[in-house]
């Protein structure tokens, strides 16, 4: 029996765009339009910082502006380090304060948390369920409201002024601490226990089971404390310019105007690319450890 | 609490010769917890306490009372300008912004797999791509050169330049506009990957039982059982909506024209580290608190209601 071409190029089509009954192929089409035209407004930001990397100075100033790069030069990243090289701090300095500051909070943070949230979630001692409720309220507060009362610790605990402010409190985040957690449900206690039954300490049974099957969502851990710390500007914590972080040097580069305009493009190209690159090498993973993000009241 | 072995009927050396049994799971939390308690809990206890003190830093902290709250809303009327901002800024970008996660998702969710990838790389890649806001500056740029007065001007909607970003009437719009665009992040990802592990199975269930379309599905199957992912998204947006800062020092300036984007965070930021006076801006502190947690408690309430 012959199926008629309009419903063979519907069948088609519901297979392109996607498989589910009580779908119109009008509301999937509208669908992808919507999300389209959207697409477009969110990435015009983005496809800006990355053309003015590539600008010649006289296209940065050009007007009206243009979004799109005429001639592509690779002269701004090249000026970005000979150009601040020549200043009181170079740039490579901020470049390794942020590294540094963001390497060492990241994998800090991603083992405390899961240490904790290990034993929050396979173990049974007082106190767990209201230190995590306090984990849960606290995710509400963040770093920019509680300044204040921090800079006064910090400064009360002598840490102005040293990568640790920046470093330490980023260990503790309460968000990074709830993901693991509710990630570690997974993790199968029939294996815990055989492997306490094989004479496993708690450091190896952490280290070697526990630690290896929560993968997706280390690398979630790693994203949102990645892109808290590589942001960091430093703020009022941080006093001395060969301390500051790289986010910092892009504001100096800005206001230092006309000269300077072609290496804060490539400072921002750079600023934004690496946490969408990391981002992209473990999207995958990041969205199986959201899957278990929910709050149940 | 916990229940274990022996009930709750139990005396204090039991107690102790459980904790002292559980010490190696305390050691395991010890190291999060000192860092946790330290750096995010006590900073809001203290903010609490020094909102009763007068506190510059340089002499012991003396109590007041309460008022550096009387002052802040009677005789500030910046502050009252702030919060009226920070109302606005956290009605318009909390639940738009939340609304827009989870619209986006939803039609993410309907896509094949492969679009799903690109499109939530594009969504999310703004919120987490740092400073890139202060490209908005050069959008609304106020002059002639600026990209949307050149776009209405060729469109010839307007025809003298706008000050986007000096004009009182158009400062927030830019601002609420910059803060959706960075939106979604944590929470938008969360609905993301809610949506695509509601059990397929429901939704055989459900057309069997005759939902007819994709929004009865949407309000009947999928909302109800993404309710804690909503309750995350939820305080991720509540968190961001009350915390907008530097997107106005960076697009407005400081002070921004007219106080017209002045938000709570940058009249507190103005006392504590322009003007030292720890104790009013921990009063302010307090009450984004307060206001915080008071939208948390509203959230869980509507919440409750959806799919009935």
């Amino acid at each position: 029996m012959r199926v008629p071409v309009h419903r063979r190029i519907t069948r088609r089509l519901r297979h392109i765009l996607r498989v589910r009954s009580m779908r119109s192929i009008g509301g999937d089409v509208a669908n992808l339009l919507f999300l389209a035209l959207l697409s477009i407004v969110m990435v015009i930001p983005m496809v800006y910082v990355i053309n003015n990397a590539f600008k010649p100075l006289e296209e940065l100033y050009l007007s009206p502006p243009r979004i799109f790069v005429q001639n592509p030069t690779l002269d701004n990243l090249r000026d970005l380090f000979s150009v601040m090289d020549t200043s009181w701090v170079p740039i490579s300095r901020y470049f390794f304060n942020t590294l540094l500051v963001t390497l060492v909070g990241t994998s800090g943070h991603v083992i405390l948390a899961s240490m904790a949230a290990y034993v929050l979630e396979k173990h049974r001692f007082y106190g767990r369920n209201a230190f995590f409720s306090l984990v849960v309220v606290t995710l509400l507060f963040n770093s920019t409201v509680t300044s204040i009362p921090n800079f006064v610790i910090m400064s009360s605990i002598g840490l102005v002024d040293n990568y640790l402010a920046l470093i330490i409190p980023a260990f503790g985040s309460p968000l990074g601490l709830f993901l693991m957690k509710q990630f570690m449900e997974s993790v199968p206690n029939a294996m815990l226990e055989a492997a306490k039954i094989d004479g496993a300490g708690e450091m190896r049974i952490f280290f070697r089971i526990v630690m290896p099957s929560v993968k997706p969502a280390w690398l979630t851990l790693i994203i949102f404390s990645f892109q808290s710390l590589w942001n960091s500007t430093g703020g009022v914590l941080i006093r001395s310019e060969e301390l500051k972080p790289l986010p910092y040097a892009l504001n100096q580069i800005v206001s230092g105007g006309f000269a300077r305009a072609g290496a804060a493009a490539a400072v921002s190209l750079v600023l934004m690319i690496v946490p969408i690159v990391v981002f992209v090498l473990s999207q995958s993973q990041i969205l199986d450890t959201m899957a278990t993000s929910g709050i149940k009241e | 609490m916990m229940a274990f072995k022996g009930g709750p009927r139990q005396g204090v050396g039991a107690v102790f010769r459980k904790i002292w049994h559980d010490r190696v799971s305390y050691a395991f939390l010890l190291p999060f917890a000192v860092v946790f308690l330290a750096f995010t809990v006590l900073p809001v206890v203290i903010s609490v306490f020094y909102s009763f003190t007068y506190n510059n830093i340089l002499e012991t902290p003396r109590w007041v009372g309460f008022q550096n709250y009387i002052r802040l809303f009677t005789r500030d009327d910046v502050f009252i300008t702030a919060l009226q901002n920070t109302l606005l800024f956290a009605l318009i970008t909390g639940p738009g912004g939340y609304i827009l996660s989870f619209v986006v998702a939803w039609f993410i969710n309907e896509t094949s797999s492969s679009l799903r990838t690109l499109f939530v790389l594009i969504f999310y890649s703004p919120s987490i791509a740092g400073s890139v806001y202060v490209i908005f500056g050069v959008l609304f740029s106020g002059d002639i050169y600026g990209y949307m007065n050149g776009f209405l001007i060729n469109l010839g909607l307007v025809s003298d330049p706008i000050d986007w970003l000096n004009d009182t009437r158009y400062i927030k719009m830019v601002i609420i506009l910059c803060v959706l665009w960075s939106s979604m992040g944590a929470g938008f990802l969360s609905f993301v990957a809610g949506l695509k592990n509601v059990d397929s199975q429901y939704y055989e269930a459900a057309a069997i039982d005759g939902l007819r379309n994709r929004w009865q599905e949407l309000w009947y199957i999928t909302l109800p059982m993404m309710k804690p992912q909503m309750m995350f998204g939820a305080i991720m947006s509540i968190t961001s909506s009350f915390s907008i800062h530097e997107v106005t020092l960076s697009l407005a300036g400081f002070p921004s024209a007219g106080y017209a984007a002045h938000t709570m965070v940058n009249h507190m930021w103005d006392y504590g580290y322009q003007r030292f006076e720890m104790g009013y801006a921990s009063a302010i502190a307090t009450v984004l608190f307060l206001m915080m947690l008071l939208s948390r408690k509203l959230i869980n309430r509507l919440l409750e209601r959806v799919g009935h």
